[in-house]
Protein backbone atom coordinates (compact mmCIF):
# COMPACT_ATOMS: atom_id res chain seq x y z
CA UNK A 1 0.00 0.00 0.00
CA UNK A 2 1.37 3.41 -0.95
CA UNK A 3 0.72 6.51 1.18
CA UNK A 4 0.44 9.87 -0.56
CA UNK A 5 3.69 11.79 -0.33
CA UNK A 6 2.23 14.49 1.95
CA UNK A 7 1.24 11.87 4.58
CA UNK A 8 4.55 10.06 4.39
CA UNK A 9 6.77 13.12 4.52
CA UNK A 10 4.89 15.58 6.68
CA UNK A 11 1.89 14.22 8.56
CA UNK A 12 3.45 10.99 9.73
CA UNK A 13 6.58 12.59 11.22
CA UNK A 14 4.44 15.32 12.84
CA UNK A 15 2.14 12.73 14.37
CA UNK A 16 5.05 10.66 15.60
CA UNK A 17 6.71 13.73 17.07
CA UNK A 18 3.52 14.71 18.84
CA UNK A 19 3.10 11.24 20.28
CA UNK A 20 6.73 11.29 21.43
CA UNK A 21 6.01 14.59 23.17
CA UNK A 22 2.97 13.16 24.86
CA UNK A 23 5.02 10.15 25.87
CA UNK A 24 7.54 12.42 27.61
CA UNK A 25 5.01 14.77 29.21
CA UNK A 26 4.54 14.37 32.94
CA UNK A 27 1.75 11.95 33.65
CA UNK A 28 -0.57 13.34 36.30
CA UNK A 29 -1.96 10.01 37.43
CA UNK A 30 1.51 8.52 37.87
CA UNK A 31 2.78 11.59 39.66
CA UNK A 32 -0.24 11.63 41.96
CA UNK A 33 0.31 7.95 42.76
CA UNK A 34 3.97 8.63 43.56
CA UNK A 35 3.73 11.83 45.53
CA UNK A 36 0.22 12.28 46.84
CA UNK A 37 -1.73 9.05 47.12
CA UNK A 38 0.23 7.66 50.08
CA UNK A 39 -1.37 10.34 52.25
CA UNK A 40 -4.45 11.47 50.33
CA UNK A 41 -5.59 8.03 49.16
CA UNK A 42 -5.55 6.44 45.73
CA UNK A 43 -8.69 8.33 44.76
CA UNK A 44 -8.03 11.42 46.82
CA UNK A 45 -10.54 10.49 49.48
CA UNK A 46 -8.13 10.96 52.36
CA UNK A 47 -5.97 8.92 54.66
CA UNK A 48 -3.12 10.40 56.62
CA UNK A 49 -3.92 13.49 54.56
CA UNK A 50 -7.22 15.25 53.96
CA UNK A 51 -9.82 14.11 51.38
CA UNK A 52 -8.99 16.43 48.50
CA UNK A 53 -11.33 14.74 46.05
CA UNK A 54 -14.43 15.93 47.90
CA UNK A 55 -16.39 17.84 45.22
CA UNK A 56 -17.07 20.64 47.71
CA UNK A 57 -13.32 21.12 47.99
CA UNK A 58 -11.86 20.45 44.57
CA UNK A 59 -14.58 22.39 42.72
CA UNK A 60 -14.13 25.45 44.88
CA UNK A 61 -10.36 25.90 44.91
CA UNK A 62 -8.35 27.57 42.17
CA UNK A 63 -5.33 26.12 40.44
CA UNK A 64 -3.26 28.84 42.10
CA UNK A 65 -4.35 27.62 45.53
CA UNK A 66 -3.47 24.02 44.64
CA UNK A 67 -0.13 25.02 43.11
CA UNK A 68 0.85 27.07 46.15
CA UNK A 69 -0.27 24.29 48.47
CA UNK A 70 1.90 21.77 46.63
CA UNK A 71 4.84 24.18 46.57
CA UNK A 72 4.67 25.44 50.18
CA UNK A 73 3.07 22.44 51.87
CA UNK A 74 1.80 22.99 55.38
CA UNK A 75 4.78 23.54 57.66
CA UNK A 76 4.40 21.45 60.80
CA UNK A 77 1.16 19.85 59.59
CA UNK A 78 2.50 16.78 57.72
CA UNK A 79 1.98 18.04 54.14
CA UNK A 80 5.54 18.60 52.86
CA UNK A 81 6.62 21.29 50.42
CA UNK A 82 7.21 19.69 47.03
CA UNK A 83 9.96 22.00 45.91
CA UNK A 84 11.63 19.55 43.57
CA UNK A 85 8.64 18.94 41.31
CA UNK A 86 8.85 20.84 38.03
CA UNK A 87 6.14 23.32 37.09
CA UNK A 88 4.96 20.90 34.40
CA UNK A 89 4.68 18.10 36.97
CA UNK A 90 2.61 20.28 39.31
CA UNK A 91 0.32 21.23 36.43
CA UNK A 92 -0.04 17.55 35.48
CA UNK A 93 -1.00 16.59 39.04
CA UNK A 94 -3.61 19.35 39.21
CA UNK A 95 -5.01 18.38 35.80
CA UNK A 96 -5.36 14.82 37.06
CA UNK A 97 -7.12 16.03 40.21
CA UNK A 98 -9.59 18.04 38.14
CA UNK A 99 -10.65 14.83 36.40
CA UNK A 100 -12.23 13.61 39.65
CA UNK A 101 -15.19 15.87 39.02
CA UNK A 102 -14.57 17.13 35.46
CA UNK A 103 -15.47 20.62 36.62
CA UNK A 104 -13.36 23.57 35.46
CA UNK A 105 -11.15 25.29 38.01
CA UNK A 106 -12.66 28.43 39.46
CA UNK A 107 -10.83 31.61 38.52
CA UNK A 108 -8.38 32.93 41.05
CA UNK A 109 -9.80 36.10 42.56
CA UNK A 110 -7.27 37.96 44.65
CA UNK A 111 -9.51 40.89 45.51
CA UNK A 112 -8.84 41.73 49.15
CA UNK A 113 -11.75 41.29 51.52
CA UNK A 114 -12.15 44.18 53.92
CA UNK A 115 -13.65 43.60 57.36
CA UNK A 116 -13.46 44.39 61.03
CA UNK A 117 -10.71 42.27 62.53
CA UNK A 118 -11.79 42.92 66.12
CA UNK A 119 -15.32 41.80 65.48
CA UNK A 120 -13.98 38.88 63.47
CA UNK A 121 -12.00 37.76 66.49
CA UNK A 122 -15.15 37.57 68.62
CA UNK A 123 -16.97 35.66 65.91
CA UNK A 124 -14.04 33.29 65.46
CA UNK A 125 -14.04 32.43 69.17
CA UNK A 126 -17.77 31.78 69.04
CA UNK A 127 -18.13 29.90 65.74
CA UNK A 128 -14.76 28.57 64.59
CA UNK A 129 -12.41 27.95 67.50
CA UNK A 130 -14.13 24.74 68.61
CA UNK A 131 -12.85 22.95 65.48
CA UNK A 132 -10.03 25.17 64.20
CA UNK A 133 -8.51 25.89 67.62
CA UNK A 134 -8.35 29.06 69.68
CA UNK A 135 -5.53 30.50 67.57
CA UNK A 136 -6.50 28.78 64.33
CA UNK A 137 -3.98 26.01 64.95
CA UNK A 138 -6.33 23.33 63.53
CA UNK A 139 -7.59 20.00 64.79
CA UNK A 140 -5.40 17.34 66.34
CA UNK A 141 -4.22 14.12 64.73
CA UNK A 142 -3.94 13.17 61.10
CA UNK A 143 -6.66 12.51 58.55
CA UNK A 144 -8.88 9.48 58.31
CA UNK A 145 -6.40 7.06 59.79
CA UNK A 146 -6.69 3.91 61.77
CA UNK A 147 -5.29 5.67 64.76
CA UNK A 148 -8.42 7.57 65.54
CA UNK A 149 -12.16 7.07 65.21
CA UNK A 150 -13.41 7.45 61.68
CA UNK A 151 -16.30 9.60 62.80
CA UNK A 152 -14.93 12.70 61.10
CA UNK A 153 -14.10 12.78 57.42
CA UNK A 154 -11.53 15.51 57.94
CA UNK A 155 -9.41 17.20 60.59
CA UNK A 156 -10.08 20.92 60.80
CA UNK A 157 -7.28 22.68 58.87
CA UNK A 158 -4.80 24.96 60.62
CA UNK A 159 -5.83 28.44 59.47
CA UNK A 160 -2.78 30.07 61.04
CA UNK A 161 -0.45 27.87 59.03
CA UNK A 162 2.04 29.74 56.88
CA UNK A 163 1.36 27.39 53.94
CA UNK A 164 -2.39 27.91 54.14
CA UNK A 165 -2.11 31.69 54.46
CA UNK A 166 0.21 31.83 51.47
CA UNK A 167 -2.06 29.66 49.33
CA UNK A 168 -5.58 30.83 50.19
CA UNK A 169 -6.95 34.08 48.83
CA UNK A 170 -9.33 36.23 50.86
CA UNK A 171 -12.13 35.37 48.45
CA UNK A 172 -11.51 31.64 48.85
CA UNK A 173 -11.63 31.93 52.65
CA UNK A 174 -14.79 34.04 52.40
CA UNK A 175 -16.51 31.57 50.07
CA UNK A 176 -15.59 28.61 52.28
CA UNK A 177 -17.09 30.33 55.32
CA UNK A 178 -20.11 31.44 53.32
CA UNK A 179 -20.98 28.15 51.67
CA UNK A 180 -19.27 25.61 53.91
CA UNK A 181 -17.87 22.36 52.59
CA UNK A 182 -20.46 19.70 51.93
CA UNK A 183 -19.32 16.32 53.24
CA UNK A 184 -17.31 17.82 56.09
CA UNK A 185 -18.30 19.35 59.43
CA UNK A 186 -17.70 22.81 57.90
CA UNK A 187 -21.19 24.25 57.57
CA UNK A 188 -22.34 27.35 55.72
CA UNK A 189 -22.01 30.23 58.15
CA UNK A 190 -24.45 32.20 56.07
CA UNK A 191 -27.06 29.54 56.72
CA UNK A 192 -25.94 29.39 60.34
CA UNK A 193 -27.02 33.01 60.71
CA UNK A 194 -23.94 35.16 60.06
CA UNK A 195 -24.31 38.13 57.78
CA UNK A 196 -22.03 38.79 54.81
CA UNK A 197 -20.40 41.59 56.83
CA UNK A 198 -19.76 39.15 59.71
CA UNK A 199 -18.10 36.79 57.26
CA UNK A 200 -15.91 39.58 55.92
CA UNK A 201 -14.92 40.33 59.52
CA UNK A 202 -13.97 36.69 60.01
CA UNK A 203 -11.84 36.77 56.86
CA UNK A 204 -10.09 39.90 58.12
CA UNK A 205 -9.35 38.16 61.42
CA UNK A 206 -8.10 34.95 59.78
CA UNK A 207 -5.96 36.98 57.41
CA UNK A 208 -4.40 38.66 60.43
CA UNK A 209 -2.98 35.31 61.55
CA UNK A 210 0.68 35.33 60.73
CA UNK A 211 3.22 32.55 60.78
CA UNK A 212 4.20 34.18 64.07
CA UNK A 213 1.07 32.65 65.53
CA UNK A 214 2.84 29.37 65.04
CA UNK A 215 5.90 30.69 66.81
CA UNK A 216 5.73 28.49 69.87
CA UNK A 217 5.31 25.29 67.87
CA UNK A 218 8.11 26.30 65.53
CA UNK A 219 10.40 27.19 68.42
CA UNK A 220 9.86 23.78 69.98
CA UNK A 221 10.36 22.17 66.60
CA UNK A 222 13.67 23.90 66.01
CA UNK A 223 15.03 23.54 69.52
CA UNK A 224 16.35 20.71 71.64
CA UNK A 225 19.10 18.17 71.24
CA UNK A 226 19.40 17.54 67.49
CA UNK A 227 22.27 15.07 67.45
CA UNK A 228 21.28 11.82 65.72
CA UNK A 229 21.86 9.65 68.78
CA UNK A 230 21.82 9.64 72.55
CA UNK A 231 24.80 7.74 73.84
CA UNK A 232 26.50 7.01 77.15
CA UNK A 233 29.44 4.93 78.29
CA UNK A 234 28.77 2.26 80.88
CA UNK A 235 31.21 1.60 83.72
CA UNK A 236 29.91 -1.99 83.90
CA UNK A 237 30.48 -5.10 81.85
CA UNK A 238 28.14 -6.13 79.03
CA UNK A 239 26.03 -8.53 81.07
CA UNK A 240 25.60 -6.21 84.03
CA UNK A 241 24.79 -3.25 81.79
CA UNK A 242 22.03 -5.23 80.05
CA UNK A 243 20.53 -6.20 83.42
CA UNK A 244 20.69 -2.57 84.53
CA UNK A 245 18.90 -1.44 81.38
CA UNK A 246 16.15 -4.02 81.90
CA UNK A 247 15.57 -2.73 85.41
CA UNK A 248 15.69 0.90 84.29
CA UNK A 249 13.08 0.16 81.60
CA UNK A 250 10.72 -1.26 84.22
CA UNK A 251 11.38 1.73 86.48
CA UNK A 252 10.14 4.00 83.68
CA UNK A 253 6.89 1.98 83.39
CA UNK A 254 7.90 0.46 80.08
CA UNK A 255 7.58 -3.21 79.17
CA UNK A 256 10.59 -5.21 78.09
CA UNK A 257 9.80 -6.89 74.76
CA UNK A 258 12.95 -8.83 73.91
CA UNK A 259 16.72 -8.83 73.88
CA UNK A 260 18.39 -9.65 70.54
CA UNK A 261 21.75 -9.51 68.93
CA UNK A 262 21.87 -6.65 66.44
CA UNK A 263 22.45 -9.03 63.55
CA UNK A 264 19.69 -11.40 64.63
CA UNK A 265 18.11 -12.83 61.50
CA UNK A 266 20.94 -11.60 59.29
CA UNK A 267 23.27 -14.47 60.13
CA UNK A 268 22.58 -18.06 61.08
CA UNK A 269 21.72 -18.69 64.71
CA UNK A 270 24.83 -19.08 66.83
CA UNK A 271 26.96 -16.93 64.54
CA UNK A 272 25.71 -13.55 65.75
CA UNK A 273 28.06 -10.79 66.84
CA UNK A 274 27.74 -11.10 70.64
CA UNK A 275 29.25 -7.67 71.21
CA UNK A 276 26.18 -5.87 69.85
CA UNK A 277 22.91 -6.38 71.67
CA UNK A 278 19.59 -4.61 71.15
CA UNK A 279 17.04 -4.31 73.94
CA UNK A 280 13.50 -3.67 72.69
CA UNK A 281 10.86 -2.20 74.98
CA UNK A 282 7.55 -0.40 74.84
CA UNK A 283 4.91 1.50 76.76
CA UNK A 284 1.68 0.64 75.00
CA UNK A 285 -0.20 3.73 76.16
CA UNK A 286 2.62 5.91 74.91
CA UNK A 287 2.77 3.96 71.65
CA UNK A 288 -0.97 4.22 71.13
CA UNK A 289 -0.92 7.97 71.72
CA UNK A 290 2.05 8.44 69.41
CA UNK A 291 0.35 6.49 66.61
CA UNK A 292 -2.81 8.52 67.15
CA UNK A 293 -0.81 11.70 66.54
CA UNK A 294 0.92 10.29 63.49
CA UNK A 295 0.63 6.67 62.35
CA UNK A 296 3.94 6.92 60.51
CA UNK A 297 6.04 6.98 63.68
CA UNK A 298 5.84 3.21 63.92
CA UNK A 299 8.92 2.88 61.77
CA UNK A 300 11.07 3.88 64.74
CA UNK A 301 9.25 1.58 67.12
CA UNK A 302 9.44 -0.30 69.35
CA UNK A 303 11.86 1.67 71.50
CA UNK A 304 15.32 0.18 71.59
CA UNK A 305 18.69 0.62 73.17
CA UNK A 306 21.78 -0.83 71.54
CA UNK A 307 24.58 -2.01 73.81
CA UNK A 308 27.99 -2.43 72.20
CA UNK A 309 31.27 -3.65 73.59
CA UNK A 310 34.63 -2.76 72.06
CA UNK A 311 37.99 -3.37 73.69
CA UNK A 312 36.26 -4.04 77.02
CA UNK A 313 34.39 -0.72 76.93
CA UNK A 314 30.60 -0.84 76.95
CA UNK A 315 28.47 1.87 75.34
CA UNK A 316 24.72 2.43 75.19
CA UNK A 317 23.20 4.10 72.14
CA UNK A 318 19.67 5.02 71.12
CA UNK A 319 18.06 7.04 68.38
CA UNK A 320 17.33 10.63 69.32
CA UNK A 321 13.53 11.07 69.10
CA UNK A 322 13.88 14.85 69.03
CA UNK A 323 15.95 14.63 65.90
CA UNK A 324 13.61 12.07 64.35
CA UNK A 325 10.55 14.20 64.94
CA UNK A 326 11.97 16.61 62.35
CA UNK A 327 11.40 13.98 59.66
CA UNK A 328 7.64 14.02 60.06
CA UNK A 329 6.80 17.70 59.53
CA UNK A 330 4.32 17.34 62.37
CA UNK A 331 4.61 19.80 65.23
CA UNK A 332 2.16 17.78 67.27
CA UNK A 333 4.74 15.02 67.50
CA UNK A 334 7.38 17.27 68.96
CA UNK A 335 6.02 17.12 72.53
CA UNK A 336 5.88 13.31 72.47
CA UNK A 337 9.38 13.09 71.04
CA UNK A 338 10.64 15.47 73.70
CA UNK A 339 9.05 13.26 76.36
CA UNK A 340 10.56 10.16 74.76
CA UNK A 341 13.96 11.82 74.68
CA UNK A 342 13.71 12.29 78.46
CA UNK A 343 12.70 8.64 78.94
CA UNK A 344 15.67 7.40 76.90
CA UNK A 345 18.02 9.67 78.78
CA UNK A 346 16.68 8.56 82.17
CA UNK A 347 17.01 4.89 81.26
CA UNK A 348 20.57 5.40 80.05
CA UNK A 349 21.48 7.36 83.16
CA UNK A 350 19.84 4.81 85.50
CA UNK A 351 21.63 1.94 83.79
CA UNK A 352 25.05 3.55 83.92
CA UNK A 353 24.90 5.05 87.43
CA UNK B 1 16.05 8.78 -0.34
CA UNK B 2 17.03 12.44 -0.78
CA UNK B 3 19.74 13.81 1.55
CA UNK B 4 17.31 16.26 3.21
CA UNK B 5 14.81 13.50 3.77
CA UNK B 6 17.56 11.31 5.16
CA UNK B 7 18.63 14.04 7.57
CA UNK B 8 15.09 14.60 8.71
CA UNK B 9 14.54 10.89 9.27
CA UNK B 10 17.74 10.61 11.30
CA UNK B 11 16.81 13.69 13.32
CA UNK B 12 13.33 12.35 13.96
CA UNK B 13 14.47 8.94 15.15
CA UNK B 14 17.12 10.56 17.35
CA UNK B 15 14.38 12.61 18.98
CA UNK B 16 12.25 9.54 19.42
CA UNK B 17 15.10 7.57 20.98
CA UNK B 18 15.92 10.47 23.29
CA UNK B 19 12.28 10.62 24.33
CA UNK B 20 12.19 6.91 25.10
CA UNK B 21 15.41 6.94 27.10
CA UNK B 22 14.70 10.21 28.86
CA UNK B 23 11.22 9.19 29.97
CA UNK B 24 12.39 7.51 33.18
CA UNK B 25 14.21 10.74 34.02
CA UNK B 26 11.03 12.73 33.61
CA UNK B 27 8.99 10.45 35.80
CA UNK B 28 11.75 9.70 38.33
CA UNK B 29 10.35 9.92 41.84
CA UNK B 30 10.91 13.31 43.43
CA UNK B 31 10.07 12.67 47.04
CA UNK B 32 9.62 15.79 49.05
CA UNK B 33 10.74 14.73 52.46
CA UNK B 34 13.00 12.48 54.44
CA UNK B 35 10.17 9.99 54.64
CA UNK B 36 9.45 7.68 51.75
CA UNK B 37 5.87 6.53 51.53
CA UNK B 38 3.75 4.46 49.20
CA UNK B 39 0.13 3.41 49.18
CA UNK B 40 -0.93 0.01 47.97
CA UNK B 41 -4.48 -0.60 46.86
CA UNK B 42 -3.98 -4.16 47.97
CA UNK B 43 -5.36 -5.29 51.30
CA UNK B 44 -2.85 -5.65 54.11
CA UNK B 45 -1.98 -9.39 53.73
CA UNK B 46 -1.40 -9.08 49.97
CA UNK B 47 0.61 -5.87 50.33
CA UNK B 48 2.73 -7.49 53.03
CA UNK B 49 3.40 -10.44 50.75
CA UNK B 50 4.36 -8.13 47.87
CA UNK B 51 6.68 -6.20 50.17
CA UNK B 52 8.42 -9.29 51.50
CA UNK B 53 8.82 -10.78 48.03
CA UNK B 54 10.26 -7.57 46.62
CA UNK B 55 12.65 -7.09 49.55
CA UNK B 56 14.03 -10.59 49.02
CA UNK B 57 14.27 -10.07 45.25
CA UNK B 58 16.41 -7.01 45.94
CA UNK B 59 18.84 -9.15 47.90
CA UNK B 60 17.88 -8.06 51.40
CA UNK B 61 17.07 -10.28 54.37
CA UNK B 62 14.02 -9.71 56.51
CA UNK B 63 15.38 -10.05 60.00
CA UNK B 64 12.12 -9.69 61.87
CA UNK B 65 8.50 -8.64 61.50
CA UNK B 66 7.35 -6.79 64.60
CA UNK B 67 3.61 -7.11 65.15
CA UNK B 68 2.82 -3.72 66.69
CA UNK B 69 -0.96 -4.19 66.54
CA UNK B 70 -0.84 -7.46 68.43
CA UNK B 71 0.91 -5.81 71.36
CA UNK B 72 -1.58 -2.95 71.34
CA UNK B 73 -4.72 -5.08 71.14
CA UNK B 74 -3.25 -7.35 73.80
CA UNK B 75 -3.20 -4.33 76.07
CA UNK B 76 -6.80 -3.44 75.21
CA UNK B 77 -6.19 -0.76 72.57
CA UNK B 78 -8.24 -0.81 69.39
CA UNK B 79 -6.04 -0.70 66.32
CA UNK B 80 -5.85 -1.83 62.73
CA UNK B 81 -3.09 -4.06 61.35
CA UNK B 82 0.36 -2.61 61.87
CA UNK B 83 3.76 -4.27 61.40
CA UNK B 84 7.34 -3.09 61.36
CA UNK B 85 9.62 -4.99 58.99
CA UNK B 86 13.37 -4.99 59.76
CA UNK B 87 15.58 -5.45 56.69
CA UNK B 88 19.25 -5.49 55.83
CA UNK B 89 22.24 -7.17 54.25
CA UNK B 90 24.53 -8.86 56.77
CA UNK B 91 27.79 -7.65 55.21
CA UNK B 92 26.68 -4.05 54.94
CA UNK B 93 25.17 -3.89 58.41
CA UNK B 94 28.29 -5.43 59.98
CA UNK B 95 30.53 -3.07 58.04
CA UNK B 96 28.55 0.02 58.94
CA UNK B 97 28.03 -0.61 62.65
CA UNK B 98 31.65 -1.66 63.15
CA UNK B 99 32.99 1.42 61.41
CA UNK B 100 30.33 3.87 62.65
CA UNK B 101 29.07 2.73 66.08
CA UNK B 102 26.51 5.56 66.19
CA UNK B 103 24.66 3.87 63.35
CA UNK B 104 23.99 0.86 65.59
CA UNK B 105 21.01 2.77 67.00
CA UNK B 106 19.38 2.79 63.55
CA UNK B 107 20.29 -0.63 62.22
CA UNK B 108 18.82 -2.69 60.72
CA UNK B 109 16.54 -0.21 58.91
CA UNK B 110 12.79 -0.57 59.26
CA UNK B 111 9.76 -0.25 57.04
CA UNK B 112 6.41 0.19 58.70
CA UNK B 113 3.32 -1.14 57.01
CA UNK B 114 -0.20 -0.48 58.17
CA UNK B 115 -3.74 -0.99 56.98
CA UNK B 116 -5.86 1.98 56.10
CA UNK B 117 -9.35 0.60 55.55
CA UNK B 118 -9.07 -1.65 52.48
CA UNK B 119 -5.67 -0.29 51.46
CA UNK B 120 -2.19 -0.38 52.90
CA UNK B 121 0.37 2.35 53.57
CA UNK B 122 4.12 1.77 53.80
CA UNK B 123 6.57 4.25 55.29
CA UNK B 124 10.30 4.28 55.79
CA UNK B 125 12.98 6.83 56.52
CA UNK B 126 14.92 7.86 53.46
CA UNK B 127 18.25 6.02 53.93
CA UNK B 128 19.96 9.23 52.85
CA UNK B 129 19.29 10.59 56.35
CA UNK B 130 22.07 8.32 57.61
CA UNK B 131 24.59 9.67 55.11
CA UNK B 132 25.81 12.56 57.30
CA UNK B 133 26.90 9.96 59.86
CA UNK B 134 29.46 8.33 57.56
CA UNK B 135 32.51 9.22 55.47
CA UNK B 136 31.96 10.39 51.92
CA UNK B 137 33.17 7.15 50.40
CA UNK B 138 30.51 5.15 52.27
CA UNK B 139 27.60 7.42 51.39
CA UNK B 140 27.12 5.38 48.26
CA UNK B 141 25.69 2.57 50.40
CA UNK B 142 22.77 4.76 51.43
CA UNK B 143 22.25 6.02 47.91
CA UNK B 144 21.93 2.39 46.84
CA UNK B 145 19.52 1.65 49.66
CA UNK B 146 17.47 4.67 48.69
CA UNK B 147 17.34 3.49 45.10
CA UNK B 148 16.31 0.03 46.29
CA UNK B 149 13.52 1.47 48.42
CA UNK B 150 12.20 3.31 45.36
CA UNK B 151 12.40 0.10 43.42
CA UNK B 152 10.60 -1.92 46.12
CA UNK B 153 7.90 0.76 46.28
CA UNK B 154 7.60 0.64 42.49
CA UNK B 155 6.98 -3.10 42.78
CA UNK B 156 4.26 -2.42 45.32
CA UNK B 157 2.61 0.13 43.05
CA UNK B 158 2.96 -2.21 40.08
CA UNK B 159 1.11 -4.92 41.99
CA UNK B 160 -1.93 -2.62 42.03
CA UNK B 161 -2.14 -2.61 38.25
Amino acid sequence: MKFPVIIKRILLPVLLLLSAGAYCAPHGKTLFARHCSACHGSHGMGGVGVPIALPAFINSVSNTYLTKTIRHGRPGRIMPAFEKLSDAQVVAIIKFMRKWTWKPAPNEDDTPVVGNKKHGRLLFARHCARCHGKDGQGGKGTGVTFSRKRDLPIIAPALNNAGFLAAASDVMIRDTITFGRKGTPMVSMLKAGLSREDINDLVAYIRSFTPAANKRAQAIHASGDLSPIITMASPYGMKETIENIKQAIINQNFTLIRVDYLDHGLVTKGHEDKSKVVIHFCNFKFLFNALAIDPRVGMFLPCRITVTEKNGKVRLTTVNPQRLSKLFNNHELDESCRAMHKVYQSILEDATL
Amino acid sequence: MKPVQKKLTTWFFSCLLCAVFMRPVFIQPVYASDLLMVRSQQAFPEAMLTLQTSIKEHGYTITRVQRVDVGLTGMGYHTDKYRVVFVGKAKEIHYLVNKYPALAAYMPPQISIFAEQGETVLVTANPEIYAPMVDDKDKVIFRRWESDVYSVFDDIRAADE
